[in-house]
């Protein structure tokens, strides 16, 4: 069967630069003097070191535990000792820093004991499967870093149609990728098999540039051992971004992975080549990702790629290239396309670090000035734009900030492949501005969730502050309409009532006093006999003398009180 | 150690606003060239005119603004104004029109609107309005193509109709209405066309003797800058296709009214404006559909100035008509993203 290759709007033709760094197989680089791992190597939490200043640890040893589900364990890269557990700077555009674990080789580079899976991988189920892969620290190798037993857990009602496996590589300069499909293809195809059984994916697609003919032969070779598998060994047009995400299903599938959504929605997971070789490794010989296949390359003297270990400083690579590091002008971390310039040489490779291209200002594809013109509107940046984007109206938005607008023309779907900046005449950095602008945006909805915060935060204080307020006016009324009441005398509660009251509490002060006057009149005292007479006397003698008995020892009382 | 880092990407092509400019000027020499063989020397030194007074009016505008001159006095621009305007005026005006016309592409249209990249309206077509309105008469006084005229004007006589002062006499008898100005006013005398073309030396197969020939150049410069990738196919197809269908309509209704489809094309500045003019990027619309509306309007708009107008050619108001539209165009024409289906 020949699938169909749908090709996807836009694009450049860029220079590829990527033979100067083929011509050598790759070697194992040098284990420097000192290893820096940062815990922030991918998309998630930062790892938790699980090691203390001092500890000796062995090559695959977990030294840092992962925090929470999205976030990946860090194992040791070689044998030595734990020095520092501090910030460091990180290979980041904004030059930030994050924990990092440094650790002292002692060049042994004695192995931990590792724990393969002996068993044939088919009689784990996803779940083991997944649980293996988390376990050995494993995250996408492209370039985002998103930790790949996630993307192995599509949910209950998500059916995995295709299974991609990322070896276009479209950025010039990078071959690591490349280089990785022709030395290890079995593995690859091998880790592919791995990821389809967890995803039970129904078709499984390795897609690489046209121009990676090694590469793509040693897959097919690689695929003919294993004739019941069907994977398809897929090659597709060499345009700058083929190897993008979203642009790569379009190619395979001819389906577009919805606005902010995710490729799992039409039934895609896409993995880089390398995370499946990974996989493979984890599977069949229990090791943890500790190394990478790295390219440097640029204006070295020895283009190559490097298997480097994570934490190996990017001048120890670069002087493994014959080059000294007081000629460099730039050094760019990934492509020149969508790489990002370093702010340092000391900063160390991270599971994400595909590429390290360096320049001393020789090469005349490297933008090298700052000025631009102003936007004719010459439209070849909507032309070349694979979202199908209108560039230059968000660059004008952008510009001016209204983000609102900027939001309209759908600033969030771009990719910052830096294809309309790459085109322009003007020389406008234009995902220079759409990244300022998605800042922006971010930068405000921060604040407005703040201020959103902080003013109902403020309403219900304003709220508490009146309902106390209200509350305490009311006991104080109650308080008070309560003493006033019991203060008040019946000819007070006269002069100020109305008359129907007072008229109510005039007949009753005359019923009392007519009942005053009258005396108890007692019931049944009709023929009474005298003896009962004289007992009803003697009762009536005793509650006198009762009554001004109680009331002497009451005035007794009140006088001692006083 | 001080690294530079700037934001991605780091590669830039080798594309820029010079090198367009260069390219569109380049495609307008087999047209120039067809021009002086046919009409004389004049329109060579109406483009000298047009370029000394556009690049002053440039570098003063420019200094007074305060921007840099020399990127913007070598990126061409003002150069391609002042050619396309110097092309567009006929070839025996005197050299203050041109310099006139030019001052007001330049400083009106361009730079009080904000210079390169801000100006709403094309300024050569600014300038030409102008000159048009302000001075009908030169504007409509073309020299003759050299199979009617007994004298072809050499670089001296074109020299000398340009700056010194030449009488009516001389004037007429080198000139005379275009194939468009003729049958527009033979029209207008209740004369039906086939009466109007056959009888009249300037009409040839299709257009007129000596406009088609420069078109067809024009035709050939405009392809290859489609080619080159300066400008894309949208405008001039859109354009010329429109003006086609609109024009073979009314011709199919009444031939004896209506001119011909071919002889709306060719006969005018219809070639011209479709690849050089209307394409003019800043004053155009930006995406695919609205390039095609824009295109598609203005070749609907030149042949209803044409037919019903009252002017003879049409393609500068046209033109600036549909630069007011393109705000509008480019609002309702956007895009539908990966990802939004």
């Amino acid at each position: 069967m020949i699938r169909e290759i749908f090709r996807f709007r836009g694009g450049v033709n860029v220079p590829e630069q990527k033979s100067i760094s083929t011509n050598k197989p790759v070697e194992k680089a040098k284990i420097p003097s000192l290893l820096t791992i940062p815990m922030n190597q991918h998309i998630g939490n930062a790892a938790l070191p699980s090691v203390e200043v001092g500890q000796t640890v062995l090559k695959g040893e977990l030294i840092a535990i992962a925090d929470g589900y999205i976030s990946a364990p860090i194992h040791a890269p070689t044998s030595g000792t734990i020095v520092d557990i501090s910030d460091h700077p990180i290979p980041h555009p904004s030059g930030m820093s994050s924990a990092s674990i440094q650790l002292k080789p002692d060049f042994e580079d004695n192995w931990a004991k590792l724990i393969p899976h002996d068993k044939d991988y088919t009689d784990l189920n996803p779940s083991e499967l997944r649980n293996v892969i988390r376990n050995a620290g494993i995250v996408g190798l492209g370039g985002a870093g998103f930790p790949t037993f996630v993307k192995h857990n599509p949910g209950p009602d998500q059916n995995v149609e295709y299974l991609i496996l990322n070896g276009a590589e479209c950025e010039p300069y990078i071959t690591c990728d490349d280089m990785l499909m022709r030395e290890k293809a079995q593995e690859i195809i091998q880790g592919l098999l791995i990821i389809q059984h967890a995803l039970k994916a129904k078709h499984a697609v390795i897609a690489i540039e046209s121009n990676k003919i090694d590469a793509i032969q040693a897959l097919k070779d690689s695929v003919r051992e294993f004739p019941e598998s069907h994977i398809e060994i897929l090659s597709i047009p060499t345009i700058y971004p083929a190897g993008s995400e979203k642009q790569l299903i379009y190619t395979v599938t001819g389906k577009q992975v919805p606005s902010n959504g995710l490729p799992i929605q039409i039934g895609v997971v896409c993995q880089n080549v390398g995370t499946a070789a990974a996989v493979y490794r984890a599977i069949y010989f229990g090791e943890p990702l500790i190394s990478r296949f790295v390219t440097i390359t640029g204006d070295v003297n020895t283009p190559c790629n490097l298997e480097v270990l994570i934490g190996t400083p990017f001048n120890d690579l670069i002087s493994q290239c014959g080059n000294s590091i007081d000629q460099i002008h730039r050094i760019i971390v990934g492509g020149p396309m969508m790489g990002f310039a370093m702010h340092s040489a000391t900063l160390p490779v991270i599971k994400t670090t595909n590429c390290v291209l360096i320049d001393c200002g020789k090469f005349s594809s490297f933008r090298t000035s700052d000025f631009h013109m102003p936007c004719i509107r010459c439209g070849n940046c909507a032309e070349v734009c694979p979202i199908n984007l209108l560039p230059q109206q968000l660059y004008w938005h952008s510009k001016s900030l209204e983000l609102d607008k900027a939001q309209e023309f759908d600033l969030f779907d771009c990719i910052e492949c830096g294809c309309c900046d790459y085109v322009c005449p003007s020389n406008i950095p234009l995902v220079h501005y759409y990244r300022f602008a998605k800042s922006e945006i971010w930068k405000n909805d921060r604040e407005t969730k703040k201020s959103d915060i902080a003013r109902q935060r403020h309403e219900f204080h304003q709220l508490r502050i009146e309902r106390e307020k209200a509350e305490k006016a009311e006991r104080h009324a109650r308080k008070k309409a309560a003493l006033k009441t019991a203060d008040k005398s019946i000819d007070d509660i006269k002069k100020e009532s109305d008359p129907k009251k007072a008229a109510i509490l005039a007949a009753m002060e005359r019923a009392k006093l007519k009942k005053q006057q009258q005396g108890i009149t007692p019931k049944n005292t009709k023929d009474l006999t005298p003896d009962q007479q004289k007992k009803i006397t003697e009762a009536d003698e005793r509650r006198k003398k009762n009554i001004v008995e109680q009331s002497s020892k009451r005035v007794d009382s009140q006088d001692k009180s006083k | 150690m001080n690294l530079y880092t700037p934001s991605s990407p780091h590669f830039h092509s080798q594309n820029n606003v010079t090198s367009i400019m260069l390219t569109v000027l380049y495609a307008l020499i087999p047209g120039i060239t067809v021009y002086v063989l046919f009409f004389g020397f004049g329109i060579l030194i109406n483009i000298l005119i047009a370029v000394v007074t556009a690049l002053s009016c440039e570098a003063i505008m420019l200094k007074i603004r305060n921007r840099p001159l020399l990127p913007f006095l070598t990126d061409g621009s003002a150069v391609v104004t002042a050619v396309l305007l110097a092309i567009s005026i006929p070839s025996i005006a005197p050299w203050w029109m041109i310099f006139l016309g030019t001052a007001f592409s330049i400083i009106i249209a361009k730079h009080l609107y904000g210079g390169l990249g801000y100006n709403l309206f094309n300024p050569a077509m600014i300038g030409y309005c102008m000159l048009l309105i302000s001075f009908p008469r030169e504007m409509t006084t073309w020299a003759l193509p050299l199979s009617l005229s007994e004298n072809y004007l050499g670089p001296l006589d074109s020299f000398a109709f340009s700056f010194f002062n030449v009488t009516q006499a001389q004037i007429d008898a080198v000139s005379g209405a275009t194939p468009l100005d003729y049958l527009k006013t033979q029209l207008g005398l209740e004369k039906n066309i086939s009466q109007i073309v056959n009888n009249h030396e300037t009409f040839s197969l299709f257009s007129g003797v000596g406009f088609e020939w420069v078109n067809i150049a024009f035709l050939i410069g405009g392809i290859w800058l489609i080619k080159r990738k300066v400008i894309h196919w949208h405008i001039p197809a859109s354009l010329i296709s429109s003006l086609f269908a609109i024009a073979l309509l009314f011709y199919l209704i009444d031939s004896e009214q209506f001119s011909s489809p071919i002889f709306h094309i060719f006969g005018g500045a219809t070639i011209l404006a479709a690849f050089f003019i209307a394409t003019d990027p800043v004053s155009a619309a930006a995406t695919v559909k609205g390039r095609i509306i824009y295109g598609a309007s203005i070749g609907v708009l030149i042949y209803l100035i044409r037919t019903w107008g009252g002017y003879p050619d049409a393609v500068a108001f046209a033109v600036l008509l549909l630069n007011m539209c393109v705000p509008i165009i480019d609002y309702y024409t956007k895009t539908m993203p990966y990802g939004h289906k």
